[in-house]
């Protein structure tokens, strides 16, 4: 009975002890992040490159499906109440509220966080990170730090572009598929939808960008070094993504609205 | 050399296909403001009941938009809603007499103010009062008076 009241307290005191070490690492990520910004910008670049512009494909497919699908069953509900024209409102409140950071992190957690994850577990498994350290370079500020600015860029761009797609898609199912006049079409979504509606996806997706670029990184760093490790520290990656980004949703529409 | 020069271009497209789709959701989906103007002129009307007339909302003319609501606000005075709207100074010979109703766009679609010129020969100016008005017509109370109406009509019967 004692054990297990103080296997309990353990656990408490490492699940305690891992989120503040989680935290600290955070400011240290931070702190390099403006000396890295001005003078190795070339690293984040490449990093931008590697996390958006690689994610582009998927980013533009899903966001066009997920346009169109909305399209689809705002359609079918709203065209009861001969509501046609608003299939197109609640397609781009869907998507620039919500969808469109939401999904794009969940994307971007499983195309681009597991990528950083892996690549930085791997580098650790074989200790290309001990080494760089014994050359006196920091791997923080060589490896995580671009690495995490450059997921942290490229994050609210993706969502931005899913959004945009995902209303070329509605567009196409709405307009095009179903004849709602092209003009009532537009009308509604610009009378309706407002410049604080954007800011919301846009404050989602830059702080889902932090997160989840922060997560992927943390992971890697803090991966068990071996094959199994490395595994692990992935899938851990997505499912703390997953959860936190859902969880942060919550939160900020809760205090936008 | 190649290598980096084609993640320059990579990374570039990206940012400026990210910067495009901001622009395009801000400009594209938001705002919808048909109504712009150089100047405008500030002109009052006073409703019983505004139902749910919002800032912003447009201001017509046989249709075609040529203000919008800048101010809703109650006068505790007269117990009136008092609506502030701007007027595009290009439409300067609107006559004084012209009423101004809440009218609905369709039947979920939100609510605006229609005027119906009137005949005077002197016209709306800035600070100038619309004194006749029609209310919003709110469902609840239609839906009422009809109640109402048909349960007389009922006793009528007997």
């Amino acid at each position: 009975m004692s054990r297990t009241v103080s296997d309990l307290r353990n656990n408490l005191v490492e699940f305690v002890r891992t989120f503040g070490a989680f935290q600290l690492f955070f400011l240290r990520l931070l702190r390099h992040s403006p000396a890295i910004l001005g003078s190795r910008s070339g690293l984040v670049i490449k990093q931008v490159y590697n996390t958006g512009a690689q994610s582009l494909v998927i980013i533009m497919v899903c966001g066009l499906f997920v346009g169109a699908v909305l399209a689809l069953q705002a359609y079918s509900n709203m065209s009861q109440f001969n509501a046609e024209d608003w299939t197109g409102v609640a397609a781009a409140f869907a998507l620039v509220k919500e969808l469109g950071p939401v999904m794009t992190a969940l994307l971007f957690a499983g195309r681009a966080g597991t990528a950083l994850t892996s690549e930085i577990g791997l580098m650790k498994a074989t200790d290309q990170l001990s080494a760089m350290e014994m050359m006196a370079v920091n791997p923080v500020r060589r490896v995580l730090v671009p690495r995490f600015l450059g997921g942290v860029i490229a994050m609210p761009f993706l969502a931005a572009i899913f959004s945009a797609i995902g209303m070329f898609g509605a567009h196409i199912i709405g307009v095009e598929l179903f004849q709602v006049d092209v003009g009532s079409f537009w009308q509604q979504i610009q009378l309706t939808v407002e410049m604080a509606d954007v800011n919301e996806g846009i404050i989602k997706s830059v702080v889902f960008g932090v997160a989840a670029s922060l997560i992927a990184v943390w992971e890697g760093y803090n991966t068990v070094p071996t094959a199994e490790g490395v595994g692990r520290a992935t899938t851990r990656t997505v499912v703390i993504t997953a959860i936190t980004i859902l969880v942060f949703d919550f939160m900020i529409t809760a205090a936008l609205l | 050399m190649r290598q980096t020069r084609s993640v320059e271009i990579g990374t570039g497209l990206f940012v400026l296909l990210g910067m495009s789709s901001l622009f395009f959701l801000t400009t594209q989906t938001t705002g919808g403001d048909d109504f712009k103007a150089e100047s405008v002129y500030t002109v009052e009307a006073r409703f019983e009941n505004i139902g749910s007339l919002r800032t912003r909302a447009p201001v017509t003319m046989s249709g075609v938009t040529i203000g919008r609501v800048t101010e809703v606000a109650f006068d505790p005075a007269t117990l009136e809603a008092v609506v502030h709207f701007v007027v595009d100074s290009k439409y300067d010979q609107i006559p004084d007499d012209t009423d101004a109703s809440i009218l609905t766009s369709g039947i979920l679609g939100s609510q605006y103010i229609g005027l119906q010129a009137g005949g005077s020969d002197m016209y709306l100016e800035d600070g100038s009062e619309i004194l006749f008005t029609q209310s919003a017509i709110v469902l609840e109370n239609l839906i009422g008076k009809f109640l109402v109406n048909a349960g007389s009509s009922d006793k009528e019967s007997d």
